[in-house]
């Protein structure tokens, strides 16, 4: 059992939800509640990364994280190593390959609130961050945590890009996706058996913790 | 729910915070074409108890390697399964020197348990296997970016039976996925590193033969410490030429340099 690439794993999908989830709130109720030329192709390219094969995103970002570019040796000067292959290119790629994952529902979630109850609020003479804290977030909270719950649950799946853009290297970018795939190669089926049962589990259970949660949730502000 | 907003921004703080192990040390990555897989794990045990120096080891194609090592790989040393990845690093200035011979592989066809294919090192079986329809997949690592891959297909072409068999390859992303698509019971055989085949979790799949060395190019394993490498790394560079790693390179089959086969 690789441990160290179980911590990995949920280090990085956690710090994915962590770095995500306020940019996905922000975007996704600005899209609920304006609309403008071009939305859809702005939503259209925020959806990308559900139907793009992962190699195709891993191609893109090993170009741009790459030495070759300007972004890539920007980051060489100011961090004095490349993006590629760290954990660091890992994030950033996670990030970009969950975004549709965590905008979608929040997008949907602030969509359903009625328009009516923003004027109310107004109406009440609420500010507009006191509205948003306390009558949109906690209507919109059970699609924002499911936002969670799926990126979350994705990144620890996540196995194409990982593998472009990570290169596999123990405690830095080997995800427990990857190593089940190196396990498998190394003809080790026992740990790979194991790593998947684990990641099974945990993927389960998050799962269905979230869905237990939405029930509740639903029940409480419905 | 709300109220549980700073537990769970605490939490998310501690990941953070949280150091990744062994990053500060001196701990290297050292990059390894796939047919050293059993072997190299064993050499870094050895090298773990003689110097108490840990290797982070990653083992994969050598053409993908050296691509990673263009793009940037933080990797400390590298050790190809052909020396032309090796020199064409050096001529782009991203390793110390032009590195160092420490092998030379041979390879070998394996076939599953069961499968209606001899294990032939001449290849006579496996022609024949071809004309009369008993071979419907040969797996061998891709020939584009695996030195043991471009060996086979060289191998195979020596015999006269590319044609007829590469419509029936399946190609694993190195030599040691080309081992187990070789031996998982899908293809009737393949042609994989004798380093891999030496290792008892391969050969229990099937019997194997070496594949007679004149029919194709020698496999001139070449090792190179990048810019980056460290005391650790050089220390394992030199260990790979020392006589107790050179006994574990020659009991996976491998021809060392300096000797004969």
């Amino acid at each position: 059992m690789d441990w160290e690439a179980l911590w990995l794993t949920l280090k990085l999908a956690g710090l994915t939800v962590l770095v995500l989830i306020p940019l996905a709130i922000a975007v996704g109720r600005w899209l609920a509640v304006t609309s403008f030329r071009g939305k859809a192709v702005t939503e259209a390219a925020l959806a990308l990364p559900l139907v793009l094969p992962p190699t195709v995103v891993g191609f893109y970002l090993l170009v741009a994280f790459g030495s070759g570019s300007w972004f890539g040796q920007t980051y060489q000067s100011l961090f004095g190593h490349s993006l590629v292959f760290t954990f660091e290119g890992l994030l950033v790629a996670s990030v970009i390959v969950n975004i549709p994952f965590a905008v979608q529902p929040v997008q949907r979630a602030f969509e359903a609130i009625s328009p009516d109850l923003r004027d109310a609020a107004a109406t009440c003479g609420m500010s507009w961050w006191r509205m948003v804290w306390r009558i949109e977030l906690p209507l919109a909270w059970p699609g924002i945590l499911t936002g969670v719950v799926l990126t979350f649950a994705h990144t620890l799946g996540e196995f194409g890009v990982v593998l472009m853009v990570g290169g596999s290297i123990p405690g830095e970018t080997k995800t427990v996706a990857i190593a089940i795939y190196d396990r498998v190669q190394a003809f080790d089926d026992v740990a790979a058996a194991k790593m998947s049962a684990l990641l099974l589990a945990i993927s389960l259970v998050t799962i269905a913790l979230s869905y237990l949660l939405t029930q509740r949730l639903g029940r409480r502000y419905a | 729910m709300f109220k549980r907003i700073p537990a769970i921004l605490g939490l998310l703080a501690i990941l953070i915070a949280a150091p990744l192990p062994a990053r500060a040390q001196d701990v290297p990555v050292v990059v390894a074409a796939a047919d050293l897989q059993f072997a190299l794990v064993e050499i870094a045990d050895a090298f773990k108890k003689d110097t108490q120096r840990e290797l982070k080891l990653t083992f994969g194609s050598s053409g993908n390697f050296a691509r990673q090592i263009e793009q940037g790989a933080p990797f400390q040393m590298y050790l190809s399964a052909d020396e032309q990845f090796v020199f064409s690093l050096a001529d782009k200035g991203l390793t110390l020197d032009r590195g160092t011979l420490y092998a030379i592989g041979r390879i070998v066809i394996i076939v599953p348990h069961g499968s209606p294919l001899k294990a032939d090192g001449t290849l006579a079986d496996l022609k024949a296997g071809l004309a009369d329809g008993r071979v419907k997949r040969f797996a061998i690592a891709n020939p584009e970016h695996a030195p043991y891959g471009a060996r086979a297909e060289e191998a195979l072409r020596h015999a006269g039976l590319w044609d007829s068999i590469k419509d029936k390859l399946v190609l694993g992303e190195n030599v040691s996925q080309a081992a187990q698509f070789a031996t998982a019971g899908g293809a009737q055989g393949g042609i994989i590193a004798y380093s891999l085949a030496l290792s008892a979790n391969v050969s229990k799949h099937g019997p194997y033969a070496l594949i007679d060395d004149t029919g194709h190019q020698p496999l001139r394993q070449q090792m190179v410490l990048l810019k980056k490498a460290g005391e650790t790394a050089k220390a394992f560079y030199a260990y790979m030429q020392s006589p107790s790693a050179r006994a574990i390179m020659r009991r996976y089959g491998f021809v060392l340099p300096g000797e004969q086969s």
